[in-house]
């Protein structure tokens, strides 16, 4: 092979803009497909749809901040649906605010929970989430120093593969065992909902749902830059090192705990602002989105997509929830958690780079082929190394 | 955050006994005991580097050689005795394998560890000396005098025409140049080199020393650890001889493999 011939892309690969060009198309065609074409048209897409593919979206962005620790720093976080929660809980409590007297009891001031657990005033935790900004900053905030909090301490004291992810699911279990209880404050077992207006606009309009729709994709497309942004960056290639040799980065003066501290809160924040957005679009946030299994779902996504290559993450997010929709609105929805879980075991024994990391592979060796013929392809990783003399000095 | 990855080398309590030796030396090791479970690693090892100076050390598997790197790199914490770097300065002891790292010491270890995932230039930007704290290397761009640094490690440790190859597909012999020449980024003032031609034929293990003896000469310490006679006598400098966790025998390699007690632990007695 050529030495000239460098392995990395510019900023955006041709997956990466398809990838962005498909999110440009659905975020102009859709809303044109469900305002401008009549419902009886069979190319009509009707709201329901446009809010399903909008949580699609969500969960692509919350697939592409799992990627970002799992692919490009071996952190595999079981953990990450309580970041996304915590955001949706950010949002959920400024839609809680919005209702104002026209909940059941009519208070002006506490939600319906509240006053029907005989509160008299309103938690101090409560407080600024009926301005929308606070909300929107601790959408952020949440998920990020939970997260700095957490990595903190368990990169500081260099706890690493199972362990590091079994206690991430046993932060997020506590969350869901918190969240349940009614002093939390947060709704308890029903969570937050009859959510009315965001930012004055009813929630439930066509309109606000399409303007949703398009934040989402607009999300998940920035998101998409910053992440690439970041694996490509000198900080990036740190991550990748650290994955696959730790001490050896130790070794080279980098403080590989502070890398992965940025990376891990800076995918915490992703998944909050996921969150965000998925709030409004399915209408309700209760503690259920912190169950373990949901986050486990999540790795499942992104295995199926591919581990490490951003793209792979938001479309196994999308395919395996466009399946799960399928699956469970039918008479095979007993058997849908065995089919996930079939997925997972499929995936891993045949399929271990997902569907864009097998296309990358077989796309990397025609290259080879078709460039030098009579070479073998040597350069992937994995391949066995070139048992060739050593060059002349 | 930011103040996070600051590192402040911290200056050691003045040295006991202000001997001229470890004033004057660069790593300066004295009465360093580390026990494993009751095994004895090392056993009240001492010894002294000068600047720019180049040493091999041998010994029997066991003697502790790895240990002894392992504490002068942090990773292990003697139970007694010290290690001080640059001329009594710095208590290596009170620091870990970053700090130790960023103060100059690099190390290549036994088995050659190279980022396999990343592109042999890569690696050796990875290496580079530079900014090493996490936000900064967000926005970090590639200087011309990087770009000519690393052109001229590649001459140095003769891979230039597999520069964007991955890591990971480097021979065996490849990948312990590349490691060695990704210690030469880091621009140690000490280099410390572990079994360096394990498994290399005997054109590269000659090509290894040539290697070793140019970066000696452009200033920076070495010592290495080999069990590979040829290649010690290659090397042409002091040698020691460890034996169960102390020094055994130190002199030319002659004198050394001359040194009956030497011959015993090696010949068995």
């Amino acid at each position: 092979m050529s030495t000239t011939q460098t392995r990395q892309p510019a900023l955006l690969g041709t997956s990466g803009l398809v990838f962005l060009g498909v999110l440009v198309a659905a975020a102009v065609l859709v809303p044109i497909l469900n305002l401008a074409i009549s419902p009886d048209s069979a190319v009509h897409v009707p709201t329901y749809v446009v809010s399903l593919l909008g949580k699609y979206l969500t969960y692509a962005l919350l697939a592409l901040s799992v990627d970002l620790i799992w692919g490009y720093v071996g952190i595999l976080s079981l953990g990450q649906g309580a970041f996304f929660a915590l955001g949706g809980y950010a949002m959920g409590m400024y839609l809680m605010r919005q209702i104002g007297t026209r909940g059941v009891y009519g208070d002006p001031v506490l939600p319906d929970f509240m006053v029907f657990l005989n509160w008299k005033e309103l938690p101090w935790f409560w407080y600024g989430f009926d301005w929308f900004p606070f909300a929107a900053l601790m959408v952020l905030l949440a998920p990020g120093i939970l997260a700095l909090v957490f990595g903190w301490f368990a990169f500081r004291s260099r706890v690493t593969g199972v362990y590091l992810s079994i206690i991430t699911q046993a932060m997020t279990f506590a969350l869901l065992l918190a969240f349940f209880r009614n002093d939390m404050g947060f709704g308890g077992n029903n969570g937050l909902t009859d959510f009315k207006d965001i930012l004055g606009f009813n929630i439930q309009s066509d309109g606000t749902r399409i303007v949703l729709f398009v934040l989402s994709a607009l999300a998940l497309g920035l998101g998409y830059l910053l992440c690439r942004f970041l694996v490509r960056s000198h900080f990036g290639k740190v991550l990748v090192a650290i994955r696959d040799a730790e001490t050896r980065v130790r070794f080279t003066g980098y403080r590989a705990e502070n890398y992965k501290l940025v990376a891990f809160v800076a995918s915490a924040m992703l998944a909050g602002i996921a969150g965000a957005l998925y709030v409004p679009q399915v209408g309700i946030i209760n503690p259920s989105e912190f169950s373990p299994a949901n986050s486990i779902e999540i790795i499942v996504w992104v295995a199926v997509g591919g581990r490490g290559t951003l793209v792979g993450a938001a479309l196994g997010a999308v395919l395996v929830n466009y399946a799960k929709t399928y699956f469970t609105s039918g008479m095979l929805a007993p058997y849908w958690l065995f089919m996930l879980g079939g997925l997972f075991v499929a995936v891993t024994l045949f399929l271990p780079k997902g569907i864009v990391g097998t296309f990358y592979e077989w796309r990397a060796r025609r290259r080879e082929r078709d460039d030098i013929p009579g070479e073998s392809p040597g350069e992937l990783p994995g391949e066995p190394p070139l048992a060739e003399p050593k060059p002349a000095a | 955050m930011s103040d996070i990855d600051t590192l402040e080398p911290r200056t050691a309590e003045p040295a006991p006994a202000a001997r001229k030796e470890l004033t004057e030396a660069l790593l300066y090791l004295d009465a360093v005991t580390v026990t494993f479970d009751g095994f004895r690693a090392l056993n009240a090892l001492s010894f002294t580097v000068d600047p720019g100076e180049m040493r091999a050390i041998i010994g029997p598997n066991g003697a502790g050689k790895t240990t002894m790197m392992d504490v002068i790199t942090g990773k292990t914490r003697p139970d007694r005795g010290d290690v001080f770097f640059n001329g009594g300065t710095t208590d290596l002891t009170k620091l870990d394998e970053t700090q130790i790292a960023t103060l100059g010491i690099g190390r290549k270890f036994q088995k050659p560890t190279v980022f396999e995932n990343h592109t042999v230039i890569d690696n050796l930007r990875l290496a580079l000396k530079g900014q090493r704290r996490a936000l900064p290397n967000i926005f970090r761009r590639e200087s011309a005098a990087e770009r000519e640094r690393i052109d001229e490690i590649f001459e140095t440790i003769r891979l230039t025409e597999h520069k964007d190859r991955l890591g990971g597909a480097l021979s065996h012999g490849q990948k312990q140049w590349l490691e060695i020449g990704m210690l030469l980024a880091q621009d140690p003032k000490l280099l410390l080199v572990d079994e360096p031609v394990a498994g290399m034929t005997d054109a590269e293990t000659a090509q290894t020393a040539e290697l070793l003896r140019e970066i000696n000469a452009n200033g920076h310490s070495v010592v290495v650890v080999e069990h590979d006679m040829t290649f010690v006598r290659d090397l042409g400098v002091r040698v020691m001889c460890l034996h169960e966790g102390s020094v055994l025998a130190e002199g030319t390699l002659d004198q050394v493999s001359a040194n009956e007690r030497v011959i015993e632990v090696y010949l068995g007695r």
